[in-house]
């Protein structure tokens, strides 16, 4: 089986975010990049049924030269190979549009990804991918078996899951718990040095979004903590100061 | 010298960091109180790399240079020192004198079952007449034909009762005598041989100390490391890198005391202010980094002449001598700074202030690392 895993490269969780150059870029000083962690588990279960049923697994990202040390993480877990489309993920459909740029002379069996990227959390490229090539895209997919050319999926829906099955070759975003999340060993970390990591120009895709500038959200307000004995209290605040009853 | 974490440092610093949230951090305090050295850990440690990291890849390890062994020893050591200390020992003493002085036959038959963790290994020179005094060790190896019968006992051995094998250096010629000390790989299991006490120590209480004892123990003189003669050589070279190891976790409990007091203090409030805006304590953090950063460059030193296959028992002294006795001092400030809830178990630096110490003492104490500097200082 033939597995492209396409991972995006974000901030740390934990990152404080701030903007540079009149508020229309981030501000990536200090801040720690890793694989999107919903990338990470679709990366884990591609390796998953690599170890099962043979195959190789690809590793792809849109990203300028500065998201390799991501890249070289993900070939540490245990993907073969991997192709950096070298030009900034402007937006989820640039994105998706070069994913389908390779994909088309690849023919992958699967394309995972994580469910969305944490840092803009759109969730929008695996169903552009879909649509681009003309497979099926489901997500999010917390469980993915691949059989006689087949994957049976089990997606989240509101208060219960939906088991879905669908041909070979599709496109699925994936979240936990898909797979045991996998850390890299020293061994991985070692043969990620020589392994190929291809680096391709991008194609050429038509600009729709155009960024103006990014805001932060306000700061959270202080906490008022009411007794539970006043529910009086709490109705006159909500009425009288936050105005919303 | 290029100061930057390489890219292979920065994926172990964010590996061990993973792995050590998930799987180590929950436990530290369990472990600590129970005094538990915890076994199934250090398997998982194996296959993650961790117990070989400087074994070539050859002999099954990870097939690191120091720099890569001083990140991970440091990453662990941030989260657990006794987690540190074991992986340390197991690392740089035992596995590293079989890397360094083991025949063929011996680097294929242990240092695979080392690197994954299958074994565990301890290294005993210490006993209790002679710890920095190594020349007159009582453990005492006499050949009876293809064997030899070692009687005596060690003590303050690491994994001395869990390991699956030791390295042990005993004495095979006249006290005192030149050449009078042989390495010998032990078995567990083999008659005569068995674990002792086991010591309850002020701190590193998950990494395990117990005495060895040799009552008639038969070793088959395959089992030399190297040849009669060779061990008290052999067990300074081991501890050359072996000092770089403790300097590694001494800057681990370090920077984990610094960061959580850097943190704290940045947070905590009095007279309306962050304590981090009062000089008291700024001043503290400010000679705490710079002692953390000089025992850092100290120690990468003495890994780059290492690595250069140069002389360097002078460098590994020193930054083992001063990364241990920075490590002491930067975690006592830390309880200074976190104040009475630092002297608690429910924050992270009481345990560090504890660990710290053993830094100063084991695998050589600060005086013998300032014997060992002023004998290379003066002819």
């Amino acid at each position: 089986m033939k597995i492209l895993v396409c991972i995006s490269n974000v901030p740390d969780t934990t990152s404080k975010i701030s903007f540079t150059d009149n508020n229309t870029k981030l501000n990536t000083s200090g801040i720690q990049f890793i694989i999107g962690p919903y990338d990470e588990y679709a990366l884990s279960r591609a390796i998953e049924l690599k170890e099962a049923a043979g195959g190789t697994v690809t590793v792809l990202n849109v990203g300028e030269a500065d998201t390799e040390p991501t890249i070289r993480k993900a070939l540490a877990i245990g993907a073969d190979d991997a192709i950096r489309v070298n030009a900034f993920p402007k937006d989820a459909f640039y994105v998706a549009s070069q994913i389908a740029a390779i994909a088309k002379s690849e023919n992958y069996d699967l394309i995972l990804m994580g469910r969305e990227s944490i840092d803009y959390n759109s969730g929008l490229v695996h169903g552009l991918v879909g649509e681009l090539l003309g497979i099926p895209s489901v997500s999010p997919v917390m469980k993915l078996d691949v059989e006689g050319g087949k994957a049976v999926m089990s997606r989240e829906i509101e208060g219960g899951k939906e088991i879905v099955e669908a041909s070979l070759p599709l496109v699925a975003g994936c979240q936990e718990p898909i797979a045991e999340w996998k850390i890299p060993n020293m061994r991985g970390i070692m043969s990620a040095r020589t392994k190929p990591l291809k680096v391709v120009e991008p194609a050429s895709v038509t600009d729709n979004i155009k960024l103006l500038n990014y805001e932060l959200p306000a700061p959270k307000g202080a906490c008022k903590m009411i007794d539970a004995s006043t529910p009086e209290k709490l109705f006159d605040l909500l009425k009288n100061e936050a105005k919303v009853l | 010298m290029n100061f930057d974490l390489n890219e292979n440092q920065q994926m172990i610093a964010r590996m061990v960091q993973d792995f050590g949230q998930r799987s180590i951090k929950p436990h530290v305090m369990e472990w600590d109180e129970k005094q538990e050295f915890p076994v199934p850990l250090f398997k998982k440690l194996g296959e993650l790399g961790l117990m070989g990291v400087l074994v070539p890849e050859t002999y099954g390890g990870a097939g690191f240079s120091y720099f890569e062994y001083i990140t991970a020893i440091k990453e662990i050591s941030k989260i657990d020192g006794a987690i540190g200390l074991s992986v340390a020992a197991h690392n740089s003493l035992c596995t590293g004198h079989i890397l360094s002085f083991g025949n063929e036959d011996q680097k294929k038959k242990y240092l695979p079952k080392l690197a994954s963790a299958e074994f565990i290994g301890a290294w005993g020179l210490t006993e209790p007449n002679t710890g920095s005094d190594a020349g007159n060790m009582r453990t005492v190896a006499v050949q009876d034909g293809d064997y030899w019968i070692i009687n005596g006992s060690k003590n303050f051995i690491t994994h001395g009762k869990s390991g699956d094998i030791a390295v042990v250096i005993t004495r095979t010629g006249n006290p005192g005598e030149h050449r009078c000390s042989t390495a010998f790989i032990i078995e567990k299991g083999t008659p005569g041989f068995s674990a002792g006490k086991k010591e309850n120590k002020l701190g590193m209480r998950a990494s395990e100390t117990t005495e060895l004892i040799f009552d008639n123990v038969r070793v088959h003189k395959d089992q030399m490391l190297g040849s009669k003669g060779d061990g008290f050589v052999q067990a300074m070279k081991v501890l050359d890198g072996g000092r770089i190891s403790i300097a590694a976790l001494s800057l681990g409990i370090a920077e984990g005391a610094f960061d959580a007091a850097l943190k704290y203090s940045q947070e905590r409030q009095q007279f309306n202010k962050p304590i981090a805006s009062f000089q008291g304590i700024s001043f503290k953090l400010a000679e705490m980094a710079t002692e953390l950063e000089a025992a850092t460059l100290l120690t990468l030193k003495a890994a780059d002449m290492k690595i250069k296959g140069m002389h360097m028992t002078k460098e590994a002294a020193m930054a083992k001598y001063y990364a241990s006795e920075v490590a002491v001092k930067v975690a006592n400030e830390a309880v200074q700074i976190f104040g009475g809830y630092g002297y608690t178990k429910d924050f992270p630096v009481e345990k560090f202030y504890r660990d710290a110490k053993l830094c100063t003492i084991g695998e050589g104490t600060s005086e013998i690392q300032k014997i060992v500097i002023s004998k290379n200082l003066i002819n």
